[in-house]
C-alpha cells in the first residue's frame, strides 16, 4: 500500500511536469503563429497575391501605312482561329471529326492537334485552324452546342492592299525570330509580328504601339480562373504611318518595269526628298510572310538569281557608267575649268601607253562641256577628269550624296563606292595611279552608286538643295510641301549647276543627243537627262577582234546594265528619277523609254503639287 | 499538489451500463465533436462543397462517436487483459504490412479490408500504449529502479517502431517513441536512464541503417530534408507558410482562402488542412483550435490524476500524450518547425483510420475515466486491496 502511495506520488509530479512540458510547447506554437500571421503577416500576403495574379498581355494593333493622300498600305484585318481546349472537349477525336465538316482538316492536322493535346497541359487552348472565312466561322457558331471546348479567337493579321506593288518599301512582318528577342515580353506573345523588312522594319517601334495587360488569377497549375476587370489596362495602337509614296504612281512605275526581268526605278521630289515611288522587280507577296512562308518558298525566294526579294533600289550597287559625267565636270567648274573649254575626241585618249576608246570609234571631234554631256563624250570626260584630279571629283561626288549611305529610311541601304587617293592607300595600299583617273572619269573602275544615290544626284543638280530621300512624310496626311520643309541649298554656284543642266536637257531635247529618242515632247513637261551604260564584265582584246562584242550576242548576266538619270520639268526642275536595267545593254536604247513613261506619269499625276481635297475624300474611309 | 476528489461517490466495482452512461463526462464529448464540426467546416470548404470530403468524413466520425461510447462501456479489465494480446496482433500486421511492402517496392502503410483500409501504425499507437500500461501496471514503485525489467519495455517501443521506419513512416515511429517515453516517464522512470536509452538508440541508428534498402534510405533521407526535392516537400511548406502567413491575424474568410482554393496548398484536406484553416480563419482560428484541443488535453490529465488505479492513469496518459502528438507534430510540421513527416490533423484531417484511432483513444480516457474509482491490485485483475 505504501508502494502504492509511492507509485502515486511520483506519477502525480512527473505527469504534472509532462503536462508543463506540453504547454510550453503550445505556447511555442502559439508563437510561430504570431510570428507568421501578425509579424510577417504583410510579407506572406504579397506572396500569396503574386501566387495568384498573373499579368497577360494585351496585343496592340498595329499602325496602319498610308500613302501620302491616305491611301491605305497596310492595315490589320481580324484573324479568326478556331481553338480547342482539350479538358473542356471530352472527346477530341469526336469533336475533331465534327469540325472538319466546316472547315478543311486533313488527317495530317488532326493527327498533329491530338499530339499537341497530348504534350500540354489540358487546359491550355490549341489553335485548330486560323484565319477563317465568315461562312466558316458563321457556321462553327451555329454549331456551337455540339461543339463543347471549342472557342472562336479573334487575333490580327497584317494585310497588304497592294500585294507586289510596293513589297519593297513596305517591306512585311513576321514572327520574330531568336535572334528578335529583346527580352519585351510582347516579342514572345504567341502570334505577335514585328516588322522585318521596309517601312515595317524601319518603324516598327512606333508602329507597333504599346502592350496593354490584364490581371488574371491563376491556380497553382497556371489554369486561368477569372480576370480582375478593374485591373485591365487597354492597349495603346500603334500609330499610322504616313509614306511620301503616291501610290498610284508606285503602281504605274512598278507595273511600267514589269517589262524588265530585273529593273528598279527611284522617283524623287527634287525639292523635298519625298520618295514618291520606288520600283523594283521581280517583286515578291508580302502577304505570304504574313501567314508563314514554308520552305519551298523561301528557298524559291532566296535562290532565284533576279533576287526578288532584294531592293535594288538601295540595295543594289551599280558603276554609274556616264550618269557620273555631271560629277566630273561640277568637280572641273569648282577648279576653274571654262565650261567652254573645247577638247578634241579622236575616238582614244592615251595616258602613258594605256589606252582609253571613245564610245564612238571614230570620235565626236571638237566637243565643249555641254556637247560632252549630249553626246556623252568618254574623250571629253577622260581629259577633264585627268584636269581635275581624282580627289576633286571624289569631293564633288561626295557633296551629291554618292560614296555614302543617302540615309533612306528603310535597312538595308548600300553605301556605293567613291574612291580618291586615300582610299586606295588605306585599301590597296598603293598610291592612286594617273592612269586610274580616266576610267573614273565616265564613272567605271571602282566607282558605284546605287540607283537612290543616283536619284539624289539628279535632284540635287536639279534643285541646287542638298536633298535627303525619305518615305516617312511628316505633318497632316494630305497636306502640301508647307508640312515638308524644303531642303536647305547645296554649297555649289548656280551658274555651275545651269552648265550641267543645260548639257543635260541637250541629252534629251537636242537633235543627235544620246537620249533624243526619250525625250519628252509635251510642253513644259521636257525632260533633262543623261544615260549611261555600266559593263559587268571586261570585253577581252579577242572578243573585240573576233567581233563577239555585241550585247545581245552575250548570255543574259553578262550584258551591261543600262542607266538613266532625268529631271524634269526642264524650266522649273522638280521631280527626278534613276532608272536602272540590270543585264538590259544600252542605257538610252532600254533604259530611256521607261524613264520616259515614268517621268510624264509623275508630272501628269503631280503628287507634290496635287490638289488633294477631292482625292482624300474619295480615299479616307478606312 | 492536490487534486480535486472525484466528482461522484462511487466506491463500487461493478457498474451496470446505465450506471457507466451516466458516468460517461459529456462535455468532454462536446469538446470533442466540437473540433469534429471545426472539421467538418474546414472539409466543406476545401472543396466548396460536401462533397468528396466533408460528407464521408461526417459520416465517420458519427460511426467513431459510437465507437467511443462503445469502447468507453467495456470493462477497463478487459483492455488490462488483453492488451499484450491486442499489442500481439497490432504487432503482427505490422509484419504483414512491411512484407507485402517489400514485395510492392512501395511505401505500404495499409491493409486492404475493402470496408476498410486498415493502418497497422495507426492501430499500434493505441495497442502499445495499451501495453506499456499493462506492463508498468504490475511493477511496484520498487521494481521500477530495477534498469532489467525496462528491458521488456523498451522492447515493446522499439520494436514497433523498427517495423514502422522500414515502411517507412517516420511520423508514426517518432509518435511511437515519444508516447513511450512519456509513458516511462511517469511511470517513475529515472531519468539517467532516458539519457542512456537516447545514447543506445543513436548508437544503434549506424547499424540499423545498414539494414536498410537504398531506396528505404533515400526515403528516409528525403524525409529528413525536404529542402533537397524543392519541388517536392520544400515547394509544400513554402507554400503552407505562405497560406498561414497570409492570413493573418483574423483570416481571408470562410471558403476564401486563395492559396487553398487555387490549389497552390498541397493536400489541403488532409496533413496541410491546418494551414488552410489558418489562411481562412487567421491566427484567431488557429489559436481557438487550439485551445479546444488544450481543453481535451486538460480532460486527460484531470482523468489520470482521478484514476484510483495505475492501469487507468498510465493508460490515460498515454492516450493524451498520443493526443498530443498528433496535434504538436501536425501544426509544427505545417508551420515549417518540423520535417513533413505525414501525421494527420486529429479530427480535422480527412481520413479514416485516424480518426477512428483517435475516437477510440478518447474511448479508452472516457473508460478510465468511469473506472476511475476501481481499484486493480498489481497482480490480479480484480480488485484486492
Amino acid at each position: 500500500m505504501n508502494q502504492e502511495k509511492t507509485r502515486s506520488l511520483i506519477f502525480t509530479r512527473r505527469a504534472a511536469l509532462l503536462g508543463g512540458g506540453q504547454l510550453l510547447l503550445l505556447s511555442a506554437l502559439v508563437g510561430r503563429m504570431y510570428q507568421l500571421q501578425v509579424v510577417e503577416a504583410d510579407r506572406y500576403k504579397v506572396l500569396s497575391e503574386d501566387n495568384q495574379i498573373s499579368v497577360r498581355l494585351l496585343e496592340p494593333p498595329r499602325g496602319r501605312i498610308l500613302d501620302r493622300f491616305g491611301i491605305s498600305l497596310a492595315e490589320n484585318d481580324h484573324n479568326y482561329r478556331v481553338e480547342v481546349i482539350p479538358e473542356k472537349v471530352g472527346d477530341l477525336k469526336q469533336v475533331l471529326a465534327q469540325l472538319s465538316r466546316f472547315i478543311p482538316l486533313t488527317d495530317e492536322d488532326r493527327d498533329a492537334i491530338m499530339l499537341d493535346a497530348k504534350k500540354r497541359r489540358a487546359f491550355v487552348p490549341i489553335s485548330v485552324s486560323e484565319n477563317l472565312s465568315w461562312h466558316q466561322l458563321a457556321s462553327i457558331e451555329v454549331n456551337a452546342p455540339d461543339l463543347p471546348g471549342v472557342s472562336i479567337e479573334v487575333g490580327q493579321r497584317r494585310r497588304y492592299t497592294q500585294g507586289r506593288n510596293c513589297s519593297h518599301i513596305i517591306g512585311y512582318v513576321a514572327v520574330p525570330s531568336e535572334s528578335d528577342l529583346t527580352g519585351d515580353p510582347l516579342l514572345e506573345l504567341p502570334g505577335f509580328r514585328i516588322g522585318k523588312a521596309g517601312v515595317e522594319k524601319q518603324y516598327d517601334e512606333s508602329l507597333r504601339g504599346k502592350q496593354g495587360s490584364k490581371r488574371v488569377e491563376v491556380d497553382a497549375v497556371g489554369r486561368v480562373v477569372r480576370e480582375l476587370e478593374d485591373k485591365r489596362i487597354a492597349p495603346t495602337a500603334g500609330q499610322d504611318l504616313v509614306l511620301s509614296i503616291d501610290i498610284g504612281l508606285q503602281q504605274f512605275v512598278q507595273q511600267r518595269l514589269a517589262s524588265e526581268l530585273s529593273a528598279t526605278a527611284v522617283v524623287l521630289d527634287a525639292l523635298t526628298g519625298d520618295v514618291l515611288a520606288l520600283g523594283s522587280t521581280p517583286a515578291y507577296d508580302p502577304s505570304m510572310f504574313t501567314r508563314g512562308v514554308t520552305v519551298r518558298e523561301w528557298q524559291d525566294l532566296t535562290s532565284d538569281p533576279l533576287r526578288p526579294l532584294a531592293n535594288k533600289a538601295t540595295g543594289g550597287e551599280y558603276a554609274p557608267g556616264s550618269t557620273f559625267k555631271m560629277m566630273v565636270a561640277l568637280a572641273a567648274l569648282k577648279k576653274g575649268i571654262d565650261p567652254n573649254r573645247h577638247v578634241v575626241c579622236p575616238g582614244i585618249y592615251t595616258v602613258g601607253n594605256t589606252k582609253f576608246h571613245c564610245w564612238k570609234k571614230g570620235g565626236h571631234g571638237s566637243v565643249d562641256m555641254y556637247n560632252a554631256h549630249k553626246y556623252s563624250c568618254d574623250v571629253f570626260f577622260y581629259d577633264t577628269a585627268m584636269q581635275t584630279g581624282i580627289d576633286n571629283i571624289a569631293d564633288m561626288a561626295r557633296s551629291f550624296g554618292l560614296g555614302a549611305p543617302t540615309g533612306i529610311d528603310i535597312p538595308g541601304e548600300r553605301r556605293g563606292l567613291i574612291p580618291d587617293s586615300n582610299w586606295k592607300q588605306a585599301t590597296y595600299g598603293e598610291p592612286w595611279y594617273p592612269g586610274e583617273t580616266p576610267s573614273a572619269g565616265i564613272g567605271q573602275g571602282f566607282i558605284t552608286a546605287t540607283p537612290m544615290q543616283l536619284a539624289v544626284m539628279a535632284a540635287r543638280i536639279a534643285s541646287g538643295r542638298a536633298v535627303v530621300p525619305h518615305f516617312r512624310r511628316s505633318g497632316v496626311i494630305g497636306g502640301d510641301e508647307a508640312a515638308t520643309a524644303e531642303a536647305p541649298a547645296l554649297d555649289i554656284p548656280e551658274r555651275h549647276l545651269e552648265v550641267v543642266r543645260e548639257g543635260m536637257r541637250r541629252v534629251t531635247n537636242d537633235q543627235g543627243g544620246t537620249a533624243f529618242r526619250a525625250r519628252i515632247a509635251e510642253q513644259g513637261m521636257e525632260m533633262a537627262a543623261k544615260t549611261g551604260t555600266a559593263q559587268v564584265r571586261h570585253i577581252s582584246m579577242s572578243e573585240h577582234l573576233s567581233g563577239v562584242r555585241k550585247n545581245q550576242d552575250l548570255p543574259w548576266q553578262q550584258r551591261d546594265h543600262a542607266l538613266f538619270v532625268c529631271f524634269a520639268p526642264v524650266a522649273s526642275p522638280r521631280y527626278s528619277l534613276c532608272v536602272v536595267v540590270e543585264h538590259g545593254g544600252g542605257g538610252s536604247a532600254v533604259a530611256g523609254p521607261i524613264a520616259h513613261d515614268i517621268m510624264l506619269e509623275t508630272q501628269r499625276r503631280n503628287p507634290a503639287r496635287a490638289n488633294l481635297g477631292q482625292k482624300l475624300a474619295m480615299t479616307q474611309k478606312s | 499538489m492536490r487534486w480535486p476528489e472525484p466528482l461522484t461517490t462511487f466506491r463500487r466495482a461493478e457498474l451496470s451500463i446505465a450506471e457507466k452512461l451516466h458516468q460517461i463526462t459529456w462535455s468532454m464529448l462536446f469538446f470533442v465533436v466540437l473540433i469534429g464540426v471545426f472539421g467538418f467546416a474546414m472539409l466543406y470548404s476545401a472543396a466548396h462543397s460536401v462533397d468528396p470530403w466533408a460528407m464521408r468524413q461526417g459520416i465517420r466520425f458519427v460511426f467513431g462517436l459510437g465507437v467511443l461510447v462503445a469502447v468507453a462501456l467495456v470493462d477497463i479489465r478487459v483492455y488490462l487483459r488483453y492488451a499484450y494480446a491486442i499489442y500481439g496482433i497490432a504487432f503482427m500486421l505490422l509484419i504483414v504490412v512491411d512484407v507485402a511492402g517489400e514485395i510492392g517496392m512501395g511505401a505500404q502503410r495499409w491493409i486492404d479490408l475493402k470496408v476498410i483500409q486498415l493502418q497497422p501504425s495507426e492501430v499500434m499507437k493505441i495497442a502499445l500504449v495499451l501495453a506499456l500500461a499493462r506492463y508498468f501496471h504490475r511493477l511496484s514503485a520498487d521494481n521500477i529502479g530495477n534498469p532489467l525489467v525496462l528491458v521488456v519495455p523498451i522492447i515493446m517501443v522499439f520494436a514497433p517502431v523498427g517495423l514502422v521506419l522500414m515502411q517507412p513512416d517516420l511520423g508514426t515511429a517518432v509518435m511511437l517513441v515519444l508516447v513511450g517515453a512519456a509513458m516511462f516517464w511517469v511511470a517513475g522512470v529515472r531519468l539517467w536512464k532516458f539519457i542512456v536509452v537516447t545514447a543506445a538508440g543513436l548508437g544503434a541508428v549506424p547499424v540499423a541503417w545498414n539494414f536498410l534498402h537504398d531506396y528505404q534510405k533515400n526515403r528516409i533521407l528525403t524525409f529528413l530534408d525536404p529542402e533537397s526535392d524543392p519541388l517536392g516537400t520544400g515547394y509544400h511548406i513554402t507554400q503552407s507558410k505562405i497560406a498561414m502567413g497570409s492570413g493573418g491575424l483574423s483570416g481571408k474568410g470562410f471558403m476564401k482562402g486563395s492559396q487553398a482554393y487555387l490549389n497552390y496548398l498541397p493536400e489541403r484536406q488532409t496533413d496541410f488542412i491546418f494551414a488552410m484553416l489558418s489562411e481562412e480563419l487567421g491566427m484567431i482560428g488557429g489559436v481557438l483550435l487550439l485551445l479546444l484541443y488544450t481543453v481535451l488535453f486538460v480532460y486527460g490529465y484531470a482523468i489520470a490524476f482521478n484514476s484510483r488505479n495505475h492501469f487507468g492513469r498510465l493508460l490515460a496518459i498515454g492516450v493524451t500524450v498520443n493526443l498530443f502528438c498528433y496535434v504538436f507534430i501536425n501544426m509544427a510540421m505545417v508551420m515549417g518547425l518540423l520535417p513533413v513527416v505525414g501525421v494527420p490533423l486529429p479530427l480535422i484531417s480527412y481520413g479514416g483510420t485516424a480518426m477512428l484511432t483517435v475516437l477510440f483513444g478518447f474511448g479508452l480516457l472516457m473508460c478510465v475515466y468511469v473506472h476511475r474509482d476501481l481499484k486493480i491490485g498489481q497482480r490480479g485483475l480484480g480488485d484486492d486491496s
